[in-house]
C-alpha cells in the first residue's frame, strides 16, 4: 500500500515536472528575404521578433523558435516547398508570415492537411481565409481601406464623380473594386477606371493622368505600390496642375506607405488616404511600439503597417500558445482560441471575426501633411471595427 | 575478291554503334532519385519539383543542346501544358493523366504554330522571338485572370491516379512517383530521339547547317519536328508541375522560368541529357537550401548561386558534367 502511494506520488510529480518543463515551440515564418520585396519581409520579421522579445516572459519559461524561410518570389512553388519542409522536417506547430497572397494560397492546402494553424500576417487578397479552415488573418484586406475611402470621398469630400487608376495586379484590382462599391453605394459615380502598368516598373504616368484631367472628375483614386510608383504618380499629379483644376487626389494607404513616404517628396502633401495603420497614429500602444521599434532597430527604422502585421501576428501566436496551456497545439484548438480574439494593437483595438477568421479593425482616414520638411500622416477620422467587405457582400470568389 | 566490305576506321563505327546502349553508370541518377524519396521526406516537395524541372530541362536540351536552337521562352510550352492541366482540373476534369496528355497536345500545337515563324529566323532574332512568345503568353494569362487566376493563381484538386493513388498534399508520396514515372518516360523518349538517325541529323544541323543542306537533309522540317517534340515534353513537365502542387500562378509563364531553366541546363552541360539532372539539382539545392545553412540575414543564396555560375563558366565551360570528359577520355585510352 505504501509503495503504491509513493509510486503514485512519484508518477504524479514526474507528470507535473514534465508539464512545467520549459517547452520550445517551433514557429515557421515564411517571408521574402531576397528579391524586390525583401524590405517588406524584413519589416514583417522585425515586427514579429520585437513582439517575441518584449513579451517572452508571458510564456512562463516556454520559448519560441522562429524558423525563417525565404519565399524569394511571389509565386507559389518556393514558399510551398518551404512550408512542406517546415511541417514535415522541422515539425513546426504554427505557420506564419507571408507577404504575398499567392504564397499564402499555395500554402493553404498544406495547413489543412497537416492540421497546422496558419497565421497570415500580411497577404491581403480577401478570399485567402476561405481556402483553409486553419487560416486566421491579422493583417488587412484590400477591401477594408478601399471601401471606406469610397464612402469618405462621396460623403465627406463631396465628390460626385471619380476616376480610379491602378497598378494592374490583384491588390490594385481589389482596391479599385472596393472603392467603386463604397463610392457608388454612397451615391457617387466612377466614370473611368484606368490600369497603369504592372508592379515591377513605375511607368510614365503622364498619359494616364492627362486622360483623367481631361475628364475632370471630382476625385481621383489612385492605387499604386509605395516607392517609385507613388513618387511618380504624385509628381505627375502636381506637374499636370490637377490640384489647381480642382481634382482631389485620394487613395488607400499603399500610396503613402510610411517606409517610402519621405522619398516621395513634398508633392504628396494634401493627399487623403484610408488605411488600417500609419506610423504617426496617436494612441498609447502605438507610442510605446514606435519607441520600442526605434530603440531596437535604430532611429531611422520605420514602424510601418507591415511591421505591425508581424507584431500582431506574433501576438496571435502567443495567444494560441497560451490558450493551449502546455498541451498540444492543434489547428482546431488554435483557431478556436483565435475566433473572437481581441487585442490592443498599435493600430487600436483589433479582433478576429469568429465566423470568417479574418481581421476586424479600425480604418483611419488621414491626410498627408508637410511638417517642416517631414511628411506625416494626420488622422482625420476613425471608422471603428471594419470587417472585410468582400466577404460581407459576397463578391466573386469571396462569396464561395 | 568478294566478301565483307572493307572495315576501315573500326573504332569510330563501333563507338557510334555503342553510343545508344545503356551503361551501368546511367543507373546512378535513378538510384539517387529513389534514395532521396526515402531519405528526405521533409524535402519531398522540393525533390518532386527537381524531378519535374529535370524533365523540363531535358526538353530544352533537345533544342538547345542537340539542334542548337537557343530559346529564352521555353516556359511558353511549360506554362501552356500547366494551364491546360490546371484549368481542366478547375473546370471539373480531374483525371490527371488525360489532362497531362492534353497539356502535351496544346503545348505541341503551340510549338508547331510558333515554330513555323520562329524557326525561320536564326540566332539573336530567334532568341528575341522565343522571348516575345513567352512574354505575350504571360501578359495574356495575367489579363485573363478571371479564368487563369492571374498573379494570385488558383488551387485545384485532381482525382486519384488511375483511380488508385490519390495525390498527397502533405508528404507528396504519390506525387513524387508520378513525377518520377514521367521523368523516366520523358527521358527515354528524349534518349531515343537523340540516338536515332533523326537526332544525329540534328547534331549535324547544329554543327554545320550548310553541309546538311548540301547533303539533302530537310533542315527546316527536322528543326520543326524537334521543336514540337521538345514543346510536348515541356508541356508534360508543366502539367506535372501544377498537378503535383495543386496550385498554379502566372509564375509558370514567367521569363524567370525560361531564363532559370536555361541557366540550369548550361550549368549541368548541354547536349548530353544528363546535364539536365546535374544542373537542375545543383541549382535548385543551392537556391533553396543555402538558407538552412547560412540563414536568411542576409540571404546568401543569390551570392552562392552567382559564384557557382561564374566558377562553372570559368573552369567548366562545358558544364559541370563536362568536367569529367577528360577523365573519361583518359580512362578509355588506358583500357582499349
Amino acid at each position: 500500500m505504501f509503495r503504491f502511494t509513493t509510486g503514485t506520488i512519484l508518477a504524479g510529480s514526474l507528470a507535473l515536472a514534465a508539464a512545467a518543463e520549459a517547452r520550445e515551440i517551433k514557429v515557421g515564418f515564411i517571408a521574402p528575404k531576397s528579391g524586390g520585396a525583401a524590405q517588406l519581409g524584413d519589416q514583417l520579421e522585425k515586427g514579429a521578433r520585437l513582439y517575441i522579445k518584449l513579451h517572452a516572459k508571458e510564456l512562463g519559461g516556454d520559448t519560441i523558435k522562429l524558423i525563417v524561410r525565404d519565399s524569394k518570389r511571389p509565386g507559389g512553388p518556393i514558399a510551398k516547398a518551404a512550408a512542406q519542409e517546415l511541417i514535415a522536417r522541422e515539425k513546426v506547430e504554427i505557420l506564419g508570415g507571408v507577404i504575398f497572397s499567392p504564397n499564402a494560397m499555395s500554402i493553404a492546402p498544406l495547413a489543412t492537411a497537416a492540421k497546422v494553424p496558419f497565421v497570415v500576417m500580411n497577404a491581403g487578397t480577401s478570399w485567402i481565409t476561405t481556402l483553409s479552415p486553419n487560416i486566421a488573418r491579422v493583417s488587412f484586406t484590400m477591401w477594408q481601406a478601399g471601401f471606406i475611402m469610397g464612402e469618405h470621398a462621396a460623403n465627406a469630400l463631396g465628390c460626385k464623380t471619380a476616376i480610379s487608376g491602378y497598378t494592374n495586379y490583384p491588390p490594385g484590382k481589389d482596391s479599385v473594386a472596393a472603392f467603386k462599391r463604397g463610392f457608388e453605394g454612397a451615391g457617387g459615380k466612377v466614370i473611368d477606371s484606368i490600369p497603369m502598368g504592372g508592379p515591377r516598373e513605375a511607368p510614365d504616368f503622364t498619359p494616364f493622368f492627362q486622360r483623367v484631367k481631361d475628364k475632370n472628375p471630382n476625385c481621383f483614386y489612385v492605387f499604386v505600390p509605395g516607392g517609385n510608383h507613388a513618387a511618380g504618380a504624385s509628381k505627375t499629379f502636381v506637374a499636370l496642375g490637377m490640384k489647381q483644376a480642382g481634382i482631389k487626389f485620394i487613395g488607400p494607404g499603399d500610396l503613402t506607405h510610411d517606409l517610402q513616404l519621405q522619398s516621395i517628396g513634398p508633392a504628396i502633401a494634401g493627399t487623403t488616404i484610408a488605411i488600417h495603420y500609419h506610423a504617426d497614429l496617436e494612441n498609447p500602444v502605438n507610442a510605446a511600439y514606435r519607441k520600442a521599434f526605434k530603440a531596437e532597430y535604430g532611429k531611422d527604422a520605420v514602424n510601418d503597417f507591415v511591421s505591425v502585421g508581424g507584431y500582431d501576428g506574433m501576438a496571435a501566436v502567443f495567444h494560441i500558445i497560451k490558450s493551449a496551456k502546455g498541451g498540444k497545439i492543434t489547428a482546431d484548438s488554435a483557431i478556436k482560441a483565435l475566433r473572437g480574439w481581441t487585442h490592443d494593437s498599435p493600430r487600436g483595438k483589433i479582433s478576429i471575426d469568429p465566423v470568417t477568421r479574418d481581421i476586424v479593425q479600425n480604418i483611419y482616414v488621414a491626410e498627408v501633411v508637410d511638417d517642416n520638411g517631414t511628411l506625416r500622416h494626420k488622422t482625420l477620422k476613425t471608422i471603428e471595427a471594419v470587417k472585410d467587405k468582400c466577404k460581407e457582400l459576397k463578391i466573386g470568389r469571396c462569396g464561395k | 575478291m568478294t566478301g565483307s566490305p572493307p572495315r576501315t576506321n573500326n573504332g569510330a563505327a563501333a563507338a557510334l554503334l555503342r553510343a545508344h546502349r545503356f551503361r551501368a553508370i546511367e543507373l546512378i541518377p535513378w538510384i539517387l532519385a529513389i534514395a532521396v524519396y526515402f531519405l528526405f521526406p521533409g524535402y519531398r516537395l522540393l525533390a518532386t519539383q527537381i524531378l519535374v524541372l529535370i524533365l523540363f530541362a531535358i526538353s530544352l536540351d533537345l533544342i538547345v543542346g542537340y539542334a542548337g536552337i537557343v530559346s529564352l521562352g521555353h516556359a511558353a510550352f511549360f506554362g501552356t501544358g500547366a494551364y491546360t492541366a490546371a484549368l481542366l482540373a478547375d473546370a471539373g476534369w480531374q483525371e490527371p493523366i488525360s489532362a497531362l496528355a492534353l497539356g502535351a497536345v496544346t503545348a505541341g500545337l503551340l510549338g508547331w504554330v510558333s515554330g513555323w515563324i520562329i524557326l525561320r529566323t536564326r540566332e539573336l532574332t530567334l532568341l528575341m522571338l522565343t522571348m516575345a512568345l513567352g512574354i505575350i503568353l504571360y501578359e495574356l494569362a495575367k489579363d485573363l485572370d478571371d479564368i487563369t487566376g492571374g498573379f494570385d493563381g488558383i488551387n485545384f484538386e485532381n482525382s486519384a491516379i488511375l483511380g488508385l493513388f490519390p495525390f498527397d498534399v502533405l508528404y507528396y508520396t504519390t506525387n513524387y512517383w508520378y513525377a518520377f514515372a514521367f521523368l523516366v518516360l520523358g527521358f527515354l523518349v528524349a534518349r531515343t530521339v537523340v540516338y536515332a538517325p533523326f537526332g544525329r541529323s540534328l547534331v549535324g544541323i547544329r554543327e554545320n547547317v550548310r553541309r546538311m543542306h548540301a547533303i539533302g537533309t530537310p533542315v527546316q522540317q527536322r528543326m520543326r519536328h524537334v521543336y514540337v517534340i521538345a514543346a510536348m515534353i515541356a508541356g508534360v513537365a508543366g502539367a506535372i508541375w501544377v498537378q503535383v502542387q495543386g496550385n498554379i500562378t502566372i509564375g509558370v509563364y514567367e521569363f524567370e522560368m525560361s531564363g532559370n531553366i536555361l541557366i540550369m541546363l548550361i550549368l549541368g552541360g548541354t547536349g548530353r541529357l544528363y546535364g539536365a539532372f546535374v544542373g537542375v539539382t545543383v541549382f535548385t539545392i543551392l537556391e533553396n537550401l543555402t538558407e538552412t545553412v547560412l540563414g536568411t540575414d542576409p540571404p546568401y543564396w543569390e551570392l552562392v548561386v552567382g559564384v557557382a555560375l561564374i566558377v562553372t563558366v570559368l573552369f567548366a565551360p562545358r558544364g559541370l558534367l563536362g568536367v569529367f570528359d577528360p577523365l573519361i577520355r583518359r580512362f578509355r585510352e588506358r583500357t582499349p
